[in-house]
């Protein structure tokens, strides 16, 4: 200790010394591909920027002003809204159902967690091809199944009112295992004197799942929830592999619009104002998770 | 079904309804379990399909005969070996160069002093929360003028660290006893052997976790490899099945022979090391 001590002048010289060296990669990748874009994401969207043009006329919020008034934007954002709206409640009670239901450490409770998370480990992308053939009208089995049953099937990713759910469903078919996974690591912490304490004042298995269980896995709870809903605003690849933002901009949210915008209209500009209002949005449920996870301590 | 013997506290409330209950219960968790994995079993039993069965019987669930002419017409059908490179090369590049980096990073910040270590922490707190679509279209425009699209570098430097990865690391060294490098350095070791011998070994476990974190997430991602390749010989395998089942010249066979392929890896892996998928989903909540 008396060593270390008097070693201390030199350590901390040598230190500071090699402590920019090792953080020198790291820094520089999330200082150009990070840091500088999320600066230079609002620049652009000030400008009339297109990807291969030299010059980026100057617009200030023209852009902006342009979102306000575009109908397509606004229907983006509702469809986007609706997804969220819809996936989230579901994914976290079905989750956290799941979680209880499979609890237990049986060999048949085990071989279910993993048929559930198995989902969570595979490419979205390739799956949604799948999940595509499953609900098409001609090839599809579902369909052939229901005109066995004498009933006409529905085309629904052409359909203007089922394609969403139809994402929306595939939303959940791939994230649920996620939202069972982290409440299942917050299950095993509720500790059993509190259950047996709560038998023995005569509580109802009702009783002690409200009063016990819910309060004691509530920062999972929040977890889950926030995470489900930044990933949904987020929805992007089922969306394109499936409907492509169809049938007539049903199923465009904000990401397909954004990417539409940025990388088939190349107008920069306006597909950069489409992003802010997304950080922006993403920016806001993480400052209301903050305060509920504040909230959630006190109480 | 049989369950698990209850604590004697509980068993008070095993009556004939409750039992009920719980048969109902389980047989909706086992039919959703059947919904969940049915993709895949249909994945499966299509690729060893004829195309001429998959229009006139799409319902049969069972193939008539097990054929396994999509294995093989894959690759002369579709670029899919390339496509297969592709996916080794970005996602393997990306989490090997990532790893690194990462413990680089993170061993500076649990480990060292330096002017502005509290203000670097914060700064890679903060990043974890940006998602990387809401940058993509400066970062298309940086990859561009770096004259990186469609090349493996435009892939994975922007890859090649995570803030997520730095966290984890940092959390896991900052709980590594600080006596075990105080001895290294009195003995004389260098900063660079103390974090490559001592600190490197001992954070296997998070180096795993990490590892299969980075692999899945960067083999499964979509977005990404689609905006930086457009030529077909440089997308990954979702971005470049995607693009190809849009063609009607790619049989259904096929494309879902290319699907069940482009699981396997991490199938395999998560059959082997399901401990470290869940360890590795459960730390983030990032996808």
């Amino acid at each position: 200790m008396i060593v270390a001590t008097i070693e201390r002048p030199q350590r901390r010289w040598a230190h500071s010394r090699s402590g920019p060296l090792f953080l020198l990669p790291s820094a520089l990748i999330i200082a150009t591909f990070v840091l500088y874009p999320i600066a230079q994401s609002l620049w652009m969207s000030l400008h009339d920027w297109s990807m291969f043009q030299v010059t980026h006329p100057f617009v200030g919020l023209a852009n902006y002003a342009e979102l306000i008034r575009d109908r397509r934007f606004w229907n983006a954002l509702l469809n986007t809204i609706v997804f969220t709206v819809a996936t989230v409640p579901v994914q976290v009670i079905v989750g956290l159902l799941l979680a209880i239901a499979l609890s237990r450490s049986r060999w048949w409770a085990v071989f279910l967690r993993s048929v559930y998370f198995f989902p969570v480990i595979s490419s979205f992308a390739t799956m949604a091809i799948v999940w595509r053939f499953l609900l098409s009208a001609d090839v599809g089995p579902t369909a052939s199944w229901l005109r066995a049953l004498g009933i006409t099937p529905l085309d629904w990713l052409h359909s203007t009112v089922w394609a969403l759910p139809a994402i929306i469903m595939v939303g959940l078919w791939k994230n649920i295992g996620f939202t069972m996974v982290i409440l299942l690591a917050a299950l095993q912490d509720v500790p059993e004197s509190l259950t047996e304490a709560a038998v023995l004042d005569g509580a109802t298995r009702w009783q002690r799942f409200i009063h016990v269980t819910i309060p004691s896995i509530r920062h999972a709870l929040l977890f889950t929830s926030v995470i489900a809903v930044i990933a949904s605003l987020q929805v992007f690849d089922q969306v394109y592999v499936m409907t492509r933002g169809g049938p007539l901009f049903h199923t465009e949210t904000l990401v397909t619009y954004m990417y539409e915008q940025g990388f088939t209209e190349y107008r920069s500009g306006y597909a950069a104002a489409i992003a802010w209002v997304l950080f922006v949005l993403i920016m806001l449920v993480s400052i209301v998770q903050l305060r509920l996870f504040r909230y959630a301590d006190v109480d | 079904m049989s369950t698990e013997p209850l604590p004697p506290y509980l068993a008070a409330e095993q009556t004939v309804l409750s039992r009920l209950l719980a048969i109902a219960a389980g047989l909706l968790v086992l039919l959703l379990a059947a919904f969940t994995v049915f993709p895949f079993v249909w994945m499966l039993l299509t690729s060893l399909r004829t195309q001429q069965e998959i229009f006139s019987n799409p319902g049969n669930l069972i193939p008539a005969s097990f054929n396994l002419d999509a294995y093989v017409k894959i690759w002369s059908e579709l670029p899919f070996a390339r496509l297969f490179v592709n996916s080794i090369v970005f996602a393997g590049g990306a989490t090997l160069i990532s790893l690194l980096f990462d413990s680089l990073a993170a061993y500076a910040l649990s480990r060292l002093d330096f002017p502005g270590r509290t203000l670097a922490f914060y700064i890679v707190l903060a990043t974890l929360m940006v998602p990387y679509q809401i940058t993509l279209i400066p970062v298309f425009q940086t990859v561009f003028d770096f004259h990186w699209l469609n090349t493996y570098q435009g892939l994975i430097v922007p890859r090649a660290t995570s803030a997520f990865g730095i966290f984890l690391l940092r959390q896991f060294f900052v709980t590594v006893p600080r006596d075990l490098d105080a001895a290294a350095r009195l003995d004389g070791a260098g900063e660079f052997r103390i974090y490559w011998s001592i600190m490197l070994p001992l954070a296997r476990p998070a180096l795993a976790t990490l590892a299969v974190f980075h692999f899945m997430y960067n083999w499964n991602d979509f977005l990404w490899p689609l905006v930086i390749t457009s030529s077909a010989d440089m997308r990954t395998l979702p971005a470049g099945l995607t693009l190809f089942s849009g063609q009607f010249v790619v049989e259904h066979a096929v494309l879902m022979a290319g699907a069940t392929i482009s699981l396997t890896p991490l199938a395999l892996a998560f059959f082997f090391a399901q401990r470290y998928f869940v360890q590795g989903i459960a730390t983030t909540g990032i996808k």
